[in-house]
């Protein structure tokens, strides 16, 4: 039964506060385990738990093997799995939040972040997304120079469509974004 | 009819033929777009699977700046994912009263603020329904007769923003038929290209949906798709040659953003356009319709 399995993880003594909340996030409570989710996920084959398996888990109190697991990483975010559940559970933002959670404790599978950081920080350096320096960050923090260089055949094509982004576009207000963006990341850590 | 007008960083460079088809086809139709003044990147899916609040923040720097510069229009993009996060942002801030003073205080750091006062909107949806099939009919000079599309929306453009049918979306079917298209049914047209994760370890999950994208729409017998993306345009496009030889086959499907297809149908040029960037090309294919 759902209310008693809550029960047990509440009773797990090392749970932080922030994993008793997402234990407890009533919405998980609503799931009937029909499965939707799952059928309608396109990449819950390469999926650790399917989406459906993800929310069983978490009701078991299993959140560090949800966290370690790879499922929230092949989330493509099409939000099919939102958008039919009869629950109403918002299932594509529970996975940013388990992706975000992740990261905060270092539990996910080996270099699953490094995209998504690479892409970070040059958005929060220049104010714009720069391609280029993301792919040569990304292959460099997983210490793959080789797969940069496989690129480069493709890199070749958009350069000779004038679609290869040489330099990053800076805006001007980057000081101004930079000062938002501080200002709660400070908050957050008061 | 004047809109704030955002035009994505994909736009700048690797995907421009969008951004400037989406121009020249507004222009055309009577439509003033208003390019944000020094607008930020949306942060798309991987600063939203870092952090929440700064997220917030990144978008509502741009509403922001919209609100301040065209206070009485909504703000257009042409990007599912910036449209999807600035949309997300926009509802999010107006729903969510702790949120919301986050957001102001850090804003105002840099002496900015967000009222909520606008309505975020996806160019497609805009000449949809703000335009609609009268006035766009009006404009058509080379009805693409004959010429066989696809329609790839893609999941952000209904979903979840509901703005169309989250399982059915219509939207493209209707201005491609309006513009003389023989529009194909085409059921995977609000499936997944796998987004991000083309770029990811695992572009194999991917390929794989793209391929299976390929697949249906040749097997439905179309010439070319069009999409209202630049992920899905780049999904679709750039890796067809990657596609073929995971799985062998042999794809040379041209992509065209609507707008370009738009833009064909009002008599356009090619430069204005932003046609022959394509990694496929559409020339012969569009050549009966250009003047």
């Amino acid at each position: 039964m759902p209310a008693d399995t809550v029960q047990m993880a509440r009773r797990e003594p090392e749970l932080s506060p922030e994993q008793e909340a997402i234990l407890h996030r009533p919405e998980l409570l609503k799931c009937i385990q029909c499965g939707t989710c799952s059928a309608s996920c396109p990449t819950a084959y390469a999926m650790d738990y399917t989406p459906r398996q993800i929310i069983a888990a978490l009701r078991a109190g299993r959140l560090e093997k949800v966290l370690r697991s790879n499922t929230p990483w092949l989330c493509a975010s099409c939000y099919y799995c939102t958008v039919r559940c009869p629950a109403e559970i918002q299932f594509t933002d529970l996975m940013y939040e388990l992706k975000r959670m992740a990261v905060r404790r270092s539990f996910y599978p080996r270099g699953s972040p490094a995209l998504y950081k690479a892409f970070v920080s040059t958005v929060d350096r220049y104010g714009r997304s720069a391609e280029t320096e993301l792919m040569i960050r990304y292959y460099l923090s997983r210490h793959n120079p080789l797969g940069l260089l496989k690129l480069a055949p493709f890199g070749l094509k958009m350069l000779l469509r004038k679609r290869f982004p040489l330099l990053p576009h800076r805006i001007k207000g980057r000081g101004d974004l930079h000062k938002i963006l501080d200002h709660i990341a400070q908050k957050g850590e008061a | 009819m004047a809109y704030s007008y955002y035009p994505g960083c994909s736009q700048e460079v690797s995907t421009k033929a969008y951004d400037h088809s989406s121009r020249a086809v507004a222009k055309a139709l009577g439509i003033e777009l208003i390019e944000i003044d020094d607008w930020n990147c949306c942060g798309s899916s991987p600063s939203y699977s870092l952090r929440d609040v700064e997220s917030y923040a990144l978008n509502a720097r741009n509403l922001a700046l919209a609100e301040r510069d065209v206070p009485d229009g909504d703000l257009v993009t042409i990007c599912n994912g910036c449209f999807g996060m600035m949309d997300k942002t926009n509802r999010r801030l107006g729903d969510d009263a702790t949120l919301r003073k986050e957001v102001a205080e850090a804003l105002a750091v840099a002496d900015l603020e967000y009222r909520g006062t606008l309505t975020v909107r996806h160019l497609l949806d805009v000449l949809v329904k703000d335009l609609g099939r009268e006035k766009i009919e009006s404009k058509v000079t080379h009805p693409l007769e004959g010429l066989k599309v696809a329609p790839y929306l893609g999941c952000a453009f209904s979903r979840p923003s509901g703005i169309d049918d989250t399982e059915f979306p219509t939207a493209l079917d209707d201005l491609l038929s309006w513009i003389g298209a023989e529009v194909v049914e085409y059921p995977l047209k609000a499936a997944c290209c796998g987004g991000i994760l083309m770029m990811s370890e695992r572009q194999d999950v991917a390929l794989k949906l793209v391929h299976t994208l390929l697949t249906e729409a040749v097997r439905r017998g179309a010439t070319c798709l069009a999409t209202a993306c630049p992920l899905c345009h780049l999904n679709v496009e750039a890796y067809q040659g990657q596609v073929n030889s995971r799985f062998g086959t042999d794809f040379s499907l041209p992509v065209l953003f609507f707008t370009q297809l738009l833009g064909v149908s009002m008599g356009l040029g090619r430069q204005d356009l932003g046609l022959g960037e394509e990694l496929v090309s559409a020339k012969t294919l569009l050549a009966p319709f250009m003047t």
